[in-house]
């Protein structure tokens, strides 16, 4: 049971590390509630489909398909984490300034709250897709009876949460002055190790050249598989030793979201007007 | 920008790409019980080669190293192709990620 309980536990970590941090970024965002739900449970339906569809999504593109669909959705998580930096930055000020105008907050929370949404939905789908065929293949193996299996599962899934519970209120101990840079560098760092992560899958499909196959070696110091190897993987793209093409990845994706927030994300707030913020 | 010309963006990566990985010398790996068979496999050293897995079950495992970079998720009663390399001479562990116990391997570089 334990054994199940900590396998479920280091897939869960992922997904509720990054709702933790949606969570503290969307502090005061209209409506928040109901979109981490429907996030998540879009997610765990998602996971569901993922788990039944493996053996086709492994066959596709002459057997690469597995590392092309978790590439896939980990760069467009990149994209939707990229943009809501970039359009935070630009609207945060005058969200703040028009809290009272309760009808524009819920619209600009909309935007906003749809993109990680997008974002906890597919965190959730992939890690639990894992999930869904590891407590399969136990069912399977009958290692463990369907009680000591679902107790398993619970307890990992339940101290998974802990954790991004843990996360979260963390975060909202930084003075909300602060808050809103903290949680939109944690966010640039979750998306370029995510990058990270699809060159990963990308290079093992013989798609991209890994370019230099290990760039460092600190598993010596901090493996990536231990569960802190993984808090760090998922918060800041910790890799112990990562291919060149990895490191690119991030570079590239930590410069880009820099860039454009630097590019579109200050609008003088004298020229700021709403109906403009919608379109954006 | 959305899922489905991600998709689309996928298919057309995958394609473009021609497949090499048929003229790679092949290592085979069998995967039963929550065990890897051999446990020990040589490879040469300093090119690429291919790891044929194949899971005999029951259930799933997903091949997991950490020292290889790699982790494919492989489906009771299917067989996966992993490339990998090349390598320097050394010992590179891998494990099952749903039997981490008693799925432990490594692969040694010659």
């Amino acid at each position: 049971m334990l054994a199940t309980a900590i396998i479920v536990f280091r897939e869960v970590l992922e997904a509720a590390l990054i709702i933790g941090i949606v969570l503290a970024a969307t502090q005061g965002l209209a409506r928040r509630a109901s979109w981490v739900s429907a996030g998540i449970m879009a997610g765990v339906a998602g996971a569901g489909l993922v788990a039944w569809f493996a053996d086709a999504i492994s066959a596709a593109l002459a057997g690469v398909g597995q590392e092309v669909f978790n590439a896939g959705i980990m760069l467009f998580a990149v994209l939707m984490l990229g943009w809501h930096n970039v359009w935070m930055k630009r609207h945060g000020r005058e969200m703040a300034q028009e809290m009272r105008d309760m009808g524009q907050a819920v619209k600009h929370g909309t935007r906003s709250m749809t993109m990680l949404a997008v974002v906890i939905g597919l965190a959730v789908l992939r890690e639990g897709s894992e999930v869904v065929l590891f407590l399969y293949g136990v069912a399977v193996a009958q290692q463990d009876s369907p009680g000591l299996m679902l107790s398993g599962g619970l307890f990992g899934l339940l101290s998974g949460a802990i954790a991004g519970l843990l996360m979260y209120r963390g975060l909202l101990r930084v003075s909300s002055r602060h808050l809103f840079t903290v949680t939109t560098w944690m966010i640039t760092l979750l998306a370029a190790g995510m990058a990270a992560q699809a060159a990963a899958f990308l290079t093992q499909a013989d798609l991209l050249p890994p370019l230099v196959q290990s760039m460092w070696d600190t598993s010596g110091i901090v493996a990536q598989n231990s569960v802190f190897g993984r808090v760090l993987q998922t918060l800041i793209g910790y890799a112990d030793h990562p291919n060149g093409m990895q490191v690119l990845f991030y570079a590239a994706t930590f410069i880009s979201i820099a860039v454009f927030m630097r590019l579109y994300g200050n609008v003088p707030s004298s020229k700021v007007q709403p109906v403009n913020a919608i379109g954006a | 920008m959305n899922f489905k010309s991600s998709v689309v963006l996928a298919l057309l990566l995958g394609m473009a790409q021609p497949l090499h990985a048929e003229n790679l010398p092949a290592f085979n790996l069998t995967i039963k019980d929550g065990r890897y068979s051999p446990e020990m496999v040589e490879v040469p050293a300093d090119q690429k080669i291919k790891l044929v897995i194949k899971n005999e079950g029951p259930g799933p495992e997903e091949f997991e190293s950490s020292d290889l970079n790699r982790e494919k998720l492989i489906k009771a009663g299917k067989t996966a192709e992993v490339t990998i390399g090349p390598l320097k001479p050394g010992t590179y562990k891998f494990i099952g990620e749903f039997n981490p116990k008693t799925a432990q391997g490594r692969i040694v570089a010659k």
